[in-house]
């Protein structure tokens, strides 16, 4: 194959006609990415970054990873039981956010805490039943691992709920309606039930369309180099751009079927909402797709070796859209130093404009400033390898 | 036979450590990722950008927004004055709460009737979501509690005092970073072990060794040793950083600590050593490194909770040694967890250790054929 195209590039020559010229151009180009293409079928390792990893990264996320927590282990210690305190267990019994264990005494509760066995500690003391009568009222207290300071926040949260849901019931028993000086009403938009998923998901599209783009194109581009035959494909008449285009153009294809796989994924297999418009996610796509090949073909062509270009790939493309991208972890809550760090990543502005265009719809502020950051990388990617495989061959 | 091991110990020492591109890519991105990740990756929320939409003047609304103006958790980024604005700035992420109040809502307290506040958040990013609901309740609790107080009424019945342990100020950097020694010590070790057989077997050495009298146990160890050295000092390096740069405390037994650390990199090693003798090339050892290691991360507990998995990857969890080391590694850091708690946890790491590094010796001689 590679061989009928460059006898047939050294016929055509240089003084062919303009014309003739863009036709050759075009069919080299056209040989470039079918060698490619072959390259990626032909080796199982691509094909599994493709569309296996995906799969995998997909189906551990979609049900294997949850922020929420639900049926929390609740030790509970009543030290005197009485009809007040049992209405309390009830509500903790009947709140689909614990699953309490009746306890001994403190000692066996927070025995139960340290072994991991219950989450939280909940002791009715002795007085309970007498000092709910008191002006002051009764305290209940509370005792969370904050070992996971995260968990121990929500825990609390639902504490509170159950709490005030018992406080509703305890006024209804005694024939009163609770009012409190301030209700709060809340209200949480585009993920009413607070769903984990909905917001993990679409994420998660960015980091499979970084491991595609970036570590499997890092990877085979710098074994070309490795092995020495993108000198050999150098010398031949193809021009660098053709080579280059020759590289982007079936991976740019992988990458994007494995963002259709994650996508229809994602709304049909994990249920989450799709509220913008698909052309609008189709365009974000490519821009980062484009970013993130421009990043790996850069990549592959400062390390050269498979070992370096893996490595680098990881820590500069895998890491950051884990981990600074908004993916799991809240950009504004980081420090400013490493905030500011998350704007050189591409994946940041791809994570915003997922969870948007999935959750909230098409919002044109966040679309359009990320797209011209994700367009700006792109270029300052795809310049930057353009002008380092030229440097190379002088 | 010792001298002989040792010679081959030396030999693989060599191999890792005089490449300067493998001994950078051991040293320098572990310590890089320790510190961006132990800043970045945190759960904790603050400076909540908020938008207020108050429409009344009264004098309880504007205590009530000044308690959330005061309140580190929340930063107020805009004044409302109409109801269509509550979209945009929501839409645009430029406010991820509205906090807003009616005009009846001083009146309405004043009339001992309930006031009603609304609080309208951004649910894109759940976790945050659920964290800022929390933080306003505690403020509005507060808020009733003090006003009962003030107007000589009767407190609720019950109220919660709410405590944590092992943690009492909830910084999640002394959750992460504990847990960044096992995912920092998984990935390098595995990545080192990973690639020195499918290296050797790309350059044809590892044929040639395997027609020395050298037995399969012998070149095992050859190859585990100076991995064992390898991930017993950056777990040693990281855990260094994490109570000296980091403060979080060491509360543990150091002893029980190394000892977790010693069969968690054992056990890995004998993952990697397997992936490494399955593996024709190193794209492929690296690419099996990574099939290993995000799962095992993942479902480690590392950042979600184990027991917030269902119910059949929770056993999938079973077979992961990162799931134990990282109990092993935070019991140790913030518990003080009990001694015979920390050794359920090392002996599944030794098992795993003990399978992967046998199936490992066995594949050497038997994927030859």
């Amino acid at each position: 194959m590679m061989g009928s195209q460059s006898d047939d590039k050294r016929s055509s020559g240089r003084p062919a006609a303009t014309l003739h010229a863009v036709g050759t151009s075009r069919m080299r180009l056209f040989g470039l990415i079918r060698k490619e293409t072959l390259q990626i079928l032909r080796d199982a390792s691509s094909i599994s970054i493709a569309f296996v990893l995906p799969a995998i990264l997909l189906l551990l996320f979609g049900y294997g990873v949850s922020l929420d927590a639900k049926r929390v282990p609740v030790a509970l210690v009543i030290e005197n039981p009485s009809s007040e305190t049992s209405s309390f267990a009830v509500s903790l019994t009947n709140s689909p956010y614990f699953a309490p264990t009746l306890m001994r005494d403190r000692h066996a509760a927070k025995e139960a805490l340290v072994a991991g066995d219950a989450d939280a500690i909940v002791v009715l003391r002795e007085d309970f039943a007498r000092r709910i009568w008191s002006p002051a009222g009764a305290p209940i207290q509370v005792l969370v691992n904050g070992t996971n300071a995260n968990t121990a926040r929500i825990i609390e949260g639902y504490m509170q709920g159950a709490w005030q849901k018992w406080l509703e019931q305890h006024a209804l028993d005694e024939g009163q309606v609770l009012t409190p000086p301030v209700a709060m009403e809340q209200r949480v938009w585009f993920n009413a039930e607070v769903r984990s998923r909905n917001f993990l998901v679409p994420g998660l599209i960015a980091i499979i369309m970084t491991l595609i783009g970036t570590l499997l194109t890092a990877m085979v581009v710098s074994r070309e180099w490795e092995r020495g035959t993108m000198e050999a494909l150098m010398v031949t008449p193809v021009r660098i751009g053709e080579i280059l285009l020759g590289k982007l153009i079936p991976y740019f294809v992988l990458g994007m079927g494995g963002m259709a796989l994650s996508t229809a994924m994602a709304v049909w297999v994990f249920n989450v909402p799709f509220r913008g418009s698909l052309a609008i996610l189709l365009a974000v796509s490519v821009l980062f797709m484009l970013a993130s090949l421009g990043m790996g073909l850069l990549i592959s062509t400062v390390a050269r070796s498979q070992f370096v270009a893996g490595q680098v790939a990881i820590i500069v493309a895998f890491l950051p859209a884990f981990i600074l991208s908004g993916f799991i972890f809240d950009i504004t809550s980081m420090p400013k130093v490493v905030q500011w760090i998350t704007h050189i990543i591409p994946a940041r502005y791809f994570v915003s404009s997922l969870q948007t265009l999935f959750l909230a719809g098409t919002v044109w502020p966040i679309v359009l400033a990320n797209s011209a950051a994700l367009c700006l990388m792109a270029a300052i990617f795809l310049g930057l390898t353009r002008r380092k495989t030229h440097k190379s061959l002088e | 036979m010792w001298s002989r091991v040792r010679a081959l110990i030396a030999k693989e020492f060599l191999a890792v450590w005089q490449d300067k591109k493998s001994r950078v890519v051991i040293v320098v991105p572990p310590l890089i990722q320790l510190l961006v990740f132990g800043y970045a990756a945190t759960f904790d929320v603050n400076h909540v950008a908020t938008a207020i939409y108050n429409e009344d003047s009264g004098l309880a609304a504007r205590e009530l927004v000044a308690r959330f103006e005061g309140s580190p958790s929340f930063q107020t980024v805009a004044y409302l004055s109409r109801e269509a604005e509550i979209r945009d700035v929501i839409d645009a992420k430029q406010a991820r709460l509205v906090i807003h109040i009616g005009q009846t809502f001083t009146r309405d307290l004043k009339a001992d009737r309930t006031a009603r506040i609304q609080l309208i958040v951004d649910g894109r990013e759940s976790n945050t979501a659920l964290i800022i609901l929390g933080y306003a309740n505690r403020i509005i609790a507060d808020f009733n509690d003090e006003w009962l107080r003030a107007h000589g009424e009767a407190l609720p019945p019950a109220r919660l005092v709410v405590r944590s342990w092992f943690n009492p100020n909830l910084e999640s950097q002394w959750f992460i970073v504990p847990g960044i020694v096992a995912l920092l010590t998984l990935v390098v070790t595995t990545v080192v072990t990973a690639l020195t057989v499918a290296r050797e077997r790309e350059v044809g050495t590892f044929e040639q060794l395997l027609v020395t009298p050298f037995r399969p146990s012998e070149i095992l160890i050859g190859k585990s040793v100076p991995a064992l050295v390898i991930g017993v000092a950056e777990g040693t390096v990281i855990i260094t950083v994490a109570v000296f740069w980091f403060q979080v405390p060491l509360r543990g037994d150091l002893l029980l600590l190394y000892a977790g650390l010693f069969l968690y990199v054992l056990a890995v090693i004998g993952v990697g050593l397997m992936i490494s003798s399955i593996c024709r090339t190193q794209q492929q050892a690296i690419l099996g490194a990574f099939l290993f290691v995000v799962p095992a991360v993942i479902l480690s507990g590392f950042a979600t909770p184990i027991a917030n998995m269902p119910p059949l990857i929770q056993d999938l969890t079973l077979i992961n040694p990162m799931r134990y080391f990282l109990v092993v590694v935070r019991g140790t850091f913030l518990e003080g967890l009990p001694t015979e708690l920390v050794y359920e946890r090392l002996w599944p790491m030794a098992a795993i250790a003990a399978i992967t590094l046998t199936g490992a010796g066995w594949m050497f001689r038997h994927r030859l054929g």
